[in-house]
C-alpha cells in the first residue's frame, strides 16, 4: 500500500476472515494533518472523532444443517472470542445463521437454537444480516421477528456500519428500494468516511455460476464509490477470500459448518469433504491487532493466524500457519 | 362487398395457401419461428440436464415450473429470468460464442437450491449448415 494511500485514509480497517470468523482492528490514521482535519470533520458530521477498536466477523453457521460438525464450530467460536484479551467492541454475522427448513416450527426453534449460542457472547452488541438460507423461503419474515430489520446502519466510535440484505427478494440482489435507502444512508457523510458493509453474499461476480454474486452489485458499488474508505466483508462462499474494487476492499469469512473449495481450481461446486480426524479442518481463526506502544501504520499490525486444527491436534495440518506476517 | 373486405378475404385466402405449400418445405422452420426447447423446473433439479445449441441460432428456452417460483440464470448467454410457480417463462437465445455453460437456479427454492443447475453445450454450425435455413 503505497504511502500516498495511507496518507488519504484516515482511518484504517484491517482484518481478514478465518474459519470461526474475522477479527477486525480500526485505528485512525494519526500523524498526518489531513488525516487530523478529516477525523475533526467527520467529528463534526456525526457527531463522533473516529478512536481504534476490534470487531468480528462470523459467518454461515448453518445451525440445523445435516452435518458432521453441528455446531461445534459455532460454539468454539464464541469460546475462542471470549477467550481473547481484550473483548471486541462488536460481532458481526454475515448471514446463513441457520439452515432453512420447512417443518413447521423447526426454523423458528434453530433460530432461536443459534441465537441462544451466540447469546454466549461477551461482547456489548452483536448485529445480523440474513442469508438465503435464513430468509430466502419468507422474504424475512422470520429473521426479523427474531433480530428485528434485515437492513440498516448504525455509527460505532467514528466509523459507518451498513447492514445490507441481498438475500430476501430470494433472488441474488439488493433491490431498488434498499439502494435508494443506501442513497440517502450516506448522503449525510463526507467522502472520507470509514464505512464497513456487512453483507451475505459477495457484491461483484466471484463466480455467477455458482451464485457467488450479487445482480446489482455494481448499483451498489456506485454508491460507494465516492467514497475512500469502504469496507465489505460478506459470507456465503465458505472460504477466505479478498479482493479489492476501486477504493472498497472485500473480505469473506470462512463459515462455521463447511468449507467450499477454490472455484478457480475446481468446476463444480461440492464441499470439501469432511475429515473426521481434522473436523475443524479448513476453520481457522486469524486475529489483526495493532502492536502495543507502536505508531499506527500498515507496519504496526500483527497478524496471528490460528486453526482450530491447532488447539486440538498439534502437528496437523494448519500448525505452519501459525504467526503469518501481515500481508496488507 | 367493400374493396377492403375483398383484399382482407384474399390476404386471409392466401395466408392458407402459403401455409399449405410450406408444408414439408425446407423453409418451413424459418418462416415458423426458432426452434422451441422445453426445460422444466422443479425443486431441485432441471430437465433435461443438458441441451445442444448451434452458435449463432436462434431458440426459444420454455421454462416450465412444476411446483414454485425458480429462476434461470446464465450470464454468457444473457438469460436472466424467474419462472413463477406453476408458470411458463420464455427465453429467446441467440447464442455467440462455443462452450460448455452452467444455468442455475437463482430464485432460492429450498434447502437443495445450491445444487439445482444444468448444462447449455453450445458447439459451432456443421460445414456448410447455414442457420435459420
Amino acid at each position: 500500500m503505497s504511502k500516498d494511500l495511507d496518507r488519504r485514509r484516515f482511518l484504517k480497517i484491517a482484518g481478514t476472515s478465518m474459519g470461526v470468523g474475522a477479527l477486525y482492528t480500526v485505528w485512525p490514521g494519526l500523524g498526518s494533518a489531513e488525516a487530523a482535519e478529516a477525523a475533526r470533520r467527520l467529528g463534526l458530521k456525526n457527531g463522533e472523532k473516529p478512536t481504534p477498536f476490534t470487531f468480528a466477523q462470523l459467518s454461515d453457521a448453518h445451525v440445523g444443517f445435516d452435518g458432521p460438525i453441528g455446531t461445534r464450530a459455532l460454539d468454539k467460536a464464541v469460546d475462542i472470542i471470549n477467550d481473547l484479551p481484550q473483548a471486541p467492541d462488536l460481532i458481526l454475522f454475515t448471514g446463513d445463521l441457520t439452515h432453512d427448513t420447512e417443518k413447521p416450527g423447526e426454523h423458528a426453534a434453530r433460530m432461536n437454537l443459534f441465537k441462544d449460542i451466540s447469546g454466549r457472547l461477551k461482547v456489548a452488541k452483536i448485529y445480523h444480516v440474513p442469508g438465503e438460507h435464513d430468509a430466502g423461503l419468507d422474504g424475512g419474515e422470520l429473521f426479523r421477528n427474531v433480530f428485528g430489520p434485515t437492513y440498516y446502519s448504525f455509527d460505532h466510535r467514528g466509523a459507518h456500519f451498513v447492514a445490507l440484505d441481498n438475500v430476501s427478494r430470494a433472488r441474488p440482489e439488493v433491490g431498488p428500494e434498499q439502494r435508494a435507502w443506501l442513497a440517502k444512508d450516506l448522503a449525510r457523510f463526507p467522502r472520507t468516511v470509514p464505512i464497513v458493509v456487512f453483507t451475505h453474499r459477495p457484491l461483484f461476480d466471484l463466480r455467477p455460476d455458482w451464485e457467488w454474486f450479487t445482480s446489482d452489485g455494481d448499483e451498489v458499488m456506485s454508491l460507494l464509490a465516492p467514497y475512500e474508505n469502504v469496507t465489505v466483508l460478506y459470507g456465503h462462499i465458505h472460504r477466505e477470500d479478498h479482493h479489492t474494487v476501486g477504493h472498497s476492499q472485500h473480505h469473506a469469512a470462512r463459515s462455521l459448518s463447511f468449507a467450499f473449495p477454490d472455484p478457480d481450481r475446481v468446476e463444480e461446486k461440492k464441499p470439501i469433504p469432511f475429515d473426521k480426524d481434522q473436523p475443524f479442518k479448513n476453520l481457522g481463526l486469524r486475529v489483526v491487532n495493532q502492536a502495543q506502544g507502536r505508531a499506527a501504520g500498515v507496519e504496526s499490525v500483527t497478524v496471528k493466524d490460528v486453526e482450530l486444527a491447532m488447539n486440538e491436534y498439534s502437528g496437523t495440518e494448519g500448525f505452519n500457519q501459525l504467526l503469518k506476517p501481515a500481508t496488507f | 362487398m367493400t374493396r377492403n373486405g375483398i383484399l382482407r378475404v384474399t390476404g386471409g385466402g392466401l395466408a392458407v395457401v402459403a401455409g399449405l405449400l410450406a408444408a414439408g418445405s425446407p423453409r418451413t422452420r424459418a418462416e415458423a419461428g426458432p426452434r422451441v426447447i422445453v426445460i422444466t423446473a422443479k425443486r431441485f433439479e432441471f430437465s433435461p440436464k443438458e441441451i445442444t445449441l448451434k452458435k449463432g441460432e436462434t431458440v426459444k428456452l420454455q421454462l416450465k415450473s412444476e411446483d414454485v417460483t425458480h429462476g434461470f440464470f446464465l450470464r454468457p448467454l444473457g438469460i436472466d429470468t424467474d419462472i413463477a410457480a406453476g408458470q411458463t417463462a420464455e427465453v429467446t437465445v441467440t447464442p455467440q460464442e462455443v462452450g460448455r455453460y452452467r444455468a442455475i437456479c437463482d430464485h432460492f427454492c429450498g434447502a437443495g437450491h445450491g445444487g439445482m443447475k444444468m448444462t447449455i453445450v453450445v458447439e459451432e454450425q456443421a460445414a456448410g449448415g447455414a442457420v435459420g435455413k
